[in-house]
């Protein structure tokens, strides 16, 4: 077992893609900054220095406390407080975790409706592959967005108003993973298509190996190439979406803030000179949002060197 | 040609079907639609009248039947939250929408087009690498930390920034609302006043940014993709002047999927004008749409998405003809006689 995976790690480091990893200085520049959004998302309750959730650690004294190089900032906060004087740097922590759980939930989401409908399609073929690909055609000319906007809107008006604040974050994951599965579907469906007349997949078929079988364990590893780079550069659209559903008002509660959250929290202090409520959320929203691009851009052309 | 133009009509028609479908259900089965009408005080015989007069007593069929019916002849009820016509609610708000997503188009267009050639003639230099980095930031920043940042640079900052410039006091820029407007007929305008004009530079700005880099890109890839082909080489083996054949010769070919992508965009301004509109206060569609959200304001949601859909489904229906209309290899029976010889 020790052996097996020291030897996959080997033919890692020997491979093309790590070569190209190593030779662009962005790229791994890219892949830190994303590294240490994760880790600081994944070890928030540990490593944050308060908890912005626990009533008692918050004290109104230290509201509209600015970061800690200005002047009357305070060492212990790092990036200052805001108005119920909770630590930014911490709220920004949590926040992350919400963002990143909500478009990693999402991405999941499509790339399992989206690669079944599109094995779905390729398998079948007739009636079954022209709706489902036709209703895909039709949602990829409508921004994602609007489809997203709308779901949530629908959820909203569906739900009874007390338990929205409870699953809020299931109706975003559903609304956004809802709106990016026809990249998803189409991707699979072209790979299917190439590959189920090939030799090895009749040969499968001939021994019996059943169709289900045949699709997720013979044709399916064909596409995860190109679906792992869509899922990395829709991850980082599933984020930017979760944050402007959340600026809007119709994403996640004030109770348990996305970055989005806190962007729209602190948009109301910009005028009164408290910049850092709002500066701060949104620069670590707009990094996470490009190193998550540039790790996609790169396992594109990592991935497929034919293109460009 | 008929047959393209009939199959991408019945489409069309499939679309509006199903989003007017989404909203039937959304207002009949979505909460009580008499309870969202009458007060708490309503006796069981008035809901049971309100009930008949908005025909909730006929099979579903016959309800989707008006309901629709009502919706093509622009009848989407009163707003619950406002007790006004929604279609009027709509009129009032459409120019302020439609005035911004004029406004980025053009200024996309104007920006976008102009850098992409630049960026393409200019390979590798740093004015081109710098403005291949700024279109990366136009695509990883999301609108709204745009406007943010706008607002914060322009207009509250700018009250410390300007003077010490020694630029006019007037010169900062207001942070919402669209400043003074002009009633032209039935349209109010925003475009012809001074500060009507002063107060669309930050929205437009925020609303175009990311269109902007869309067409920069497009132009860029396509125009690079171009200037290898072998007639301009033969333009330039010609001896034609640069510009002649960088103007006349490649951006004209470039050109053509950028029309698409364009026509498609238009869609997409509409709908990132809901988010520009809320972050400027922006008194648009957009703006009346969040808020119906918020509220749960069925009647103004259905009617909003139903425009919206009906503007989606125009373009692209205009983009697919004129994308025929111009690209003759597109035109299904001469493609036919291209493959077959080729």
């Amino acid at each position: 077992m020790n052996t097996a995976s020291s030897g996959a790690l080997q033919r890692f480091f020997d491979s093309d893609m790590w070569w190209s990893f190593r030779r662009s200085p962005l790229t791994v520049a890219a892949a830190a900054v994303t590294v240490v959004f994760f880790l600081a998302a994944l070890l928030a309750p540990w490593i944050a220095p308060f908890n912005p959730f626990d009533p008692r650690s918050l004290n109104l004294m230290d509201a509209f406390t600015p970061p800690a190089w200005s002047e009357g900032g305070t060492a212990r906060h790092l990036l200052g407080t805001d108005n119920q004087g909770r630590d930014m740097l911490s709220a920004i922590m949590y926040g992350c975790r919400v963002s990143l759980m909500i478009g990693l939930a999402a991405i999941v989401f499509s790339v399992s409706t989206g690669v079944l409908l599109g094995l779905l399609a390729g398998f079948r073929g007739g009636w079954v592959d022209s709706l489902i690909m036709r209703v895909a055609d039709i949602q990829l000319t409508v921004p994602a967005i609007l489809i997203a906007l709308t779901l949530d809107g629908v959820a909203r008006v569906a739900l009874p108003k007390n338990v929205h604040d409870q699953v809020a974050i299931w109706v975003l994951v559903l609304s956004i993973g809802f709106a990016y599965w026809p990249q998803f579907a189409r991707v699979t469906r072209a790979t299917t298509l190439a590959e189920k007349n090939k030799d090895y997949v009749n040969a499968a078929r001939i021994i019996g190996v059943p169709g289900i079988a045949i699709a997720i364990r013979h044709v399916l590893p064909n596409a995860l190439g190109p679906v792992l780079v869509i899922a990395t550069i829709e991850l980082a659209l599933a984020i930017i979406a979760e944050a402007s559903l959340s600026y809007l008002g119709v994403g996640m509660p004030p109770t348990q803030p996305s970055l989005g959250t806190l962007i729209r929290i602190g948009n109301a202090f910009l005028f009164s000179g408290e910049w850092w409520i709002v500066i701060f959320p949104a620069l670590a929203l707009v990094i996470l949002s490009l190193a998550v691009n540039l790790l996609g851009d790169w396992l594109r052309d990592a991935l497929n060197p034919r293109l460009r | 040609m008929l047959s393209f133009v009939v199959s991408r009509l019945l489409q069309a028609f499939a679309v509006m079907a199903s989003v007017s479908f989404l909203c039937f259900v959304l207002f009949n089965f979505v909460g009580d639609p008499v309870n969202n009408m009458v007060g708490q005080e309503a006796s069981q015989q008035d809901r049971e009248e309100m009930r008949r007069a908005l025909g909730l007593e006929d099979s579903v069929a016959v309800q989707f039947v008006r309901f629709a019916g009502n919706m093509a002849t622009g009848n989407f009820g009163k707003s619950f939250r406002l007790a006004r016509p929604v279609s009027a609610l709509i009129v009032e708000r459409m120019p302020a929408t439609l005035e911004l997503v004029a406004v980025a188009a053009l200024l996309a267009l104007a920006m976008g087009i102009p850098l992409g050639v630049l960026t393409a003639l200019r390979r590798g230099t740093v004015d081109t690498g710098a403005v291949m980095t700024f279109s990366l930031a136009g695509v990883a920043m999301p609108t709204f930390v745009i406007g943010i940042l706008l607002i914060y640079i322009f207009s509250v900052e700018c009250k410390t920034w300007a003077p010490a410039l020694g630029l006019p006091p007037g010169f900062c820029f207001p942070s919402f609302g669209r400043g003074e407007t002009v009633k032209v007929g039935g349209w109010t305008s925003g475009l012809l006043t001074p500060s009507g004009l002063k107060a669309i530079v930050l929205p437009a700005l925020t609303l175009s940014l990311f269109q902007m880099t869309l067409v920069l890109r497009l132009v860029r890839s396509q125009m690079l993709e171009v200037l290898r082909t072998d007639y301009i080489k033969f333009a330039r083996a010609r001896g034609l002047y640069d510009r002649s054949v960088h103007f006349r010769h490649a951006l004209k070919n470039t050109l053509l999927p950028v029309i698409t992508v364009i026509g498609i965009q238009v869609g997409g301004l509409v709908a990132f004008s809901i988010i520009t509109e809320t972050v400027f206060q922006w008194p648009g569609m957009g703006h009346l749409f969040i808020q119906s959200v918020q509220f749960a304001d069925i009647p103004v949601m259905a009617a909003y998405l139903v425009m919206v859909s009906f503007i989606f489904v125009a373009i692209n229906f205009m983009v697919d003809l004129l994308y025929v209309a111009i690209d003759p290899r597109l035109r299904v029976d001469r493609a036919r006689v291209g493959t077959a010889g080729g």
